[in-house]
């Protein structure tokens, strides 16, 4: 370039110097433009605009081609050079041009770049904000779960509701936060606990304030002014803004809420108030969120405290039940107590009043013996008869229990129907006579002479009901009626739960008794067949009895499958009862039962048994020694064995009876039987085996059965009845 | 004294003994139970008796005073006692048995000593009265009257 300069300096040479500078570095910067462009384009390859870029580049690059090839224009210059400034001004022009036209392109293209460089902008810090707001709420919902966690952790109540607060206090930052419970009467609210105070006492409110009324309408947490009575709480400071409050209902839940296939209801009446205050000094505000986690707080207390009321609920049925058990127990063990103690006392019972009982009988059938005056043996006879009535009273009194139970069994045997009725009358005249009373009997004409039944009770039963005729009469007639019961007048409707069924081997006998007595009012008449139910009519308070006779009656009645009723019209008007009781036809009746001791009179028994071969197993020397007296004198021969041993060994088909006394110790007394029996392997060869006892239980007779013995015989034995079992046994082979 | 008197003086002691209690009606029985084929029936039985019982109160004793008390034993020497005393017609014995039973199946020991104390004194005391009977009916058998029936 030095080369071309002009060493000569005029004063336009001058210009031409500093044009000819310029120029230079014009084409110098027109060239290094585009390089740094396109080092620019080749770094960025995010540039959309490279089009743009390089038709610029090519616009600076002409012009500083332009200005450059300028520089030789500044002397005389060839033709050559003009062609090449020509040709590269008219590019210059041409791409400055389009370099033009494409800026107006571009320029809103640019302009609309940063229009949304400003959205984006905005747009993240608007994301910002949220994510902002979203943790927050996540950290509350953490909250949430921590203090549901800590609530329902516990299923005391006041760690509940401690917990709910001092979690709350801790989570919201509060100043104070307290629960208000209704009081029993329901018209107040009581301070009960609170974050700050430890022992909050005193203070109530009225629950019908119009800010409470507010709080409890909604479901939501309100924000009540600090100066309502429930936020006041602590003395204010007063210079300092109290902080915002806020009030929420505690639903109280109650067990009668939750039915099975219900969701509780919350038509509750019983809410509790949470009043919850910002610190005082603070600008905070209560923000929504808050406000949130304050709701679904009180929800979870509801829910938790409902459950501690449940679980106390449970634990005091628990403890009730328990206690219930215990009474129950103790009752139940009372009840046994007092019927082991009624058993006892019955047994007891049972055998003083048979002692004196027999006692009577014995000496009075010594008396029957000795010689007597024919009145004298009357008044014996009556005596007997007398005392036998009493002893089979005194029987079916204390068995009142069998009676119950269902075990009586009646003892069937022939019976003379009309001396029954005889003998009734002839115990009855005598106290009918001292009343003044008349006594008619009337038998109808086809009335059987004999029959099958329980001679015993049928004559209790007719007795009793004689006997409660006269004993309610003042004066007037009883008559008796006895009749055999037609098939047609069974079915009476006044007894539709009476259901004779006669048949060939019965039939039904029907006894009426009329009496001209006080009567009965019908209201009484149900009672009259319960046990000890006495009519109370005071002129006949005095008339004794136990209350008992009816009673008995009734089951006597039934056993023998019948039924007993009494009509009456009214006080004063007498009263009648009647009874129908099913007997057996005697000829027609088949095996007739024995009972246990053996039937007396109207039988033909056997005095003595010569040559029976009987062996005799007792190991008590003394009643070994007095039964064997007592076969003696019946003429029998007596083997004696003082062991079960012994009489295994003995035994022979000689012996025709083997008596075994069942009070031996040592080996079971029914083991033997099976053994003896074993031993002979033909029924007809083996001897009868008969239980000698003091027991009278169904038990015994039963266990002696079982074993296959032929028979049971009741201690103590007279010689009668000795006599008579020996005579059933040998007749039919069976005592049963 | 002449036999009518002794006569009636047996009866009225039979009267006693069974009025008091000491006997019942199985002694009756087993009077029934003496005739020509066994004239001594009733002493022979209650002699029996005697023996029996005696042994039986000193085994109730012993058991008593020891130390290990098998009370299974006493009540099958009672049970014997029992029913010795049914059969005789010793009536407040065969009582007193049962109470002993009783105090036995409770395991009650000062029961049972108390009980075989009054055991013990039943027993001599009908013991007395029946060698009193039985001496009045020998008087009686001497002078040649005739016993009165049972």
């Amino acid at each position: 370039m030095e080369c071309c300069f002009d060493p000569q300096w005029p004063a336009d040479e001058l210009l031409m110097k500093y044009q000819y500078i310029s120029d230079f570095f014009i084409a110098l910067a027109y060239f290094s433009i585009p390089l740094e462009l396109i080092y620019f384009v080749k770094k960025s390859a995010v540039f959309p605009y490279r089009w743009v870029l390089v038709q610029f580049g090519a616009f600076i690059v002409l012009c500083g081609a332009t200005h450059l090839i300028n520089l030789w224009t500044f002397t005389t210059h060839t033709r050559t050079v003009a062609i090449v400034m020509t040709t590269a001004k008219v590019f210059t022009a041409a791409v400055s041009c389009a370099t033009a036209l494409m800026l107006v392109h571009i320029i809103p293209d640019l302009l609309s770049v940063k229009t949304r460089e400003l959205f984006l902008k905005n747009k993240a810090a608007e994301l910002d904000r949220e994510m902002g707001l979203i943790r927050t709420q996540e950290e509350t919902g953490r909250h949430v779960r921590m203090l549901t966690h800590e609530i329902r952790s516990t299923l005391d109540r006041h760690t509940i509701l401690k917990t709910t607060l001092v979690e709350l206090g801790r989570t919201l930052a509060l100043e104070e936060c307290a629960l208000w419970m209704p009081t029993r009467t329901g018209l107040e609210l009581q301070l009960s606990y609170s974050l700050r105070q430890q022992n909050p006492v005193g203070y109530t409110v009225p629950i019908h304030l119009p800010v409470i009324n507010q709080v409890f309408g909604t479901s939501r947490a309100v924000k009540i002014s600090p100066n309502s009575p429930v936020a006041r709480l602590r003395p204010l400071a007063g210079k300092y803004m109290p902080g915002e409050v806020v009030a929420v209902r505690v639903p109280l839940l109650h067990l009668s809420n939750f039915r099975i296939n219900d969701w509780p209801e919350l038509s509750t009446k019983r809410y509790a108030l949470m009043v919850l205050m910002l610190p005082s000094d603070s600008a905070r505000q209560w923000h929504v969120h808050e406000l949130e986690l304050v709701e679904v707080v009180a929800d979870q207390v509801a829910v938790a405290l409902s459950h501690a009321a449940i679980l106390e609920e449970s634990m005091r049925a628990r403890d009730l039940l328990m206690e219930q058990n215990v009474a129950l127990d103790l009752a139940r063990r009372e009840a046994e107590t007092a019927i082991r103690a009624r058993n006892d006392f019955l047994a007891v019972m049972n055998h003083e009043m048979r002692t004196p009982m027999h006692a009577i009988i014995a000496l009075s059938s010594l008396l029957q013996e000795t010689e007597l005056t024919p009145e004298q043996r009357l008044m014996v006879e009556t005596i007997m008869k007398s005392s036998s009535l009493l002893a089979t009273l005194i029987n079916d009194v204390l068995d009142l229990s069998r009676l119950e139970d269902g075990s009586l069994q009646l003892d069937i045997g022939t019976l003379n129907l009309r001396s029954v009725f005889n003998e009734v009358m002839c115990l009855i005249k005598p106290v009918a006579s001292v009343k003044k009373l008349n006594i008619v009997l009337n038998l109808a004409e086809d009335f059987p002479e004999y029959a099958v039944g329980d001679e015993k009770r049928l004559m209790q039963i007719i007795l009793n009901v004689v006997g409660n005729g006269v004993k309610f009469s003042k004066e007037g007639s009883i008559s008796i009626t006895a009749s055999v019961a037609k098939a047609e007048l069974l079915r009476d409707t006044r007894t539709p739960e009476f259901f004779p069924v006669p048949g060939d081997n019965n039939f039904y006998l029907r006894v009426q008794v009329k009496d001209t007595g006080s009567g009965i009012s019908p209201q009484d008449i149900p009672k009259l067949f319960t046990k000890f139910a006495q009519n109370q009519s005071p002129a006949l308070k005095n008339s004794g009895g136990s209350g008992l006779g009816l009673a008995i009656c009734k089951r006597f009645v039934n056993l023998m499958d019948g039924h007993i009723w009494i009509e009456s019209e009214g006080l004063g008007k007498g009263c009648t009862a009647t009874f129908i009781v099913k007997l057996g036809i005697p000829e027609k009746m088949g095996d007739t039962k024995f009972p246990l001791i053996g039937q007396s009179a109207a039988k033909r028994v056997q005095t003595s048994f010569p040559g029976l071969k009987v062996l005799l197993v007792d190991d008590n020397s003394v009643s070994r020694a007095v039964t064997k007296g007592l076969l003696l004198h019946l003429g029998c021969e007596v083997t004696t064995v003082s062991s079960r041993e012994e009489c295994l060994r003995v035994v022979s088909e000689d012996h025709r009876l083997v008596i075994m006394d069942m009070c031996v110790s040592g080996v079971d007394s029914y083991d033997i039987a099976v053994q003896v029996q074993d031993r002979f392997t033909k029924r007809y060869e083996r001897p009868l085996i008969v239980a000698l006892t003091g027991n009278t239980d169904k038990l015994t007779k039963e266990n002696c059965m079982r074993v296959g013995m032929d028979g049971v015989i009741v201690k103590p034995v007279s010689i009668d009845k000795m006599r008579t079992v020996l005579s059933d046994l040998l007749e039919h082979r069976v005592l049963f | 004294m002449d036999a009518l008197q002794l006569r009636r003086q047996l009866i009225e002691y039979t009267a006693e003994l069974f009025s008091e209690g000491f006997l019942d009606e199985q002694f009756t029985q087993l009077q029934q139970l003496q005739d020509e084929n066994n004239p001594d029936f009733v002493v022979e039985v209650v002699s029996l008796f005697f023996q029996d019982s005696e042994r039986l109160l000193n085994e109730l004793a012993k058991s008593l005073s020891q130390q290990e008390i098998d009370f299974k034993k006493m009540d099958a020497h009672v049970h014997q006692l029992k029913g010795s005393s049914s059969s005789v017609g010793a009536h407040r014995v065969q009582r007193s048995c049962i109470s002993f039973r009783d105090f036995c199946n409770a395991k009650n020991v000062e029961g049972c000593l108390e009980c075989l104390q009054k055991m013990k004194h039943e027993y001599s005391l009908v013991k007395d009265k029946l060698e009193t009977f039985f001496d009045l009916e020998q008087q009686l058998s001497t002078t040649g009257g005739s016993p009165p029936p049972p």
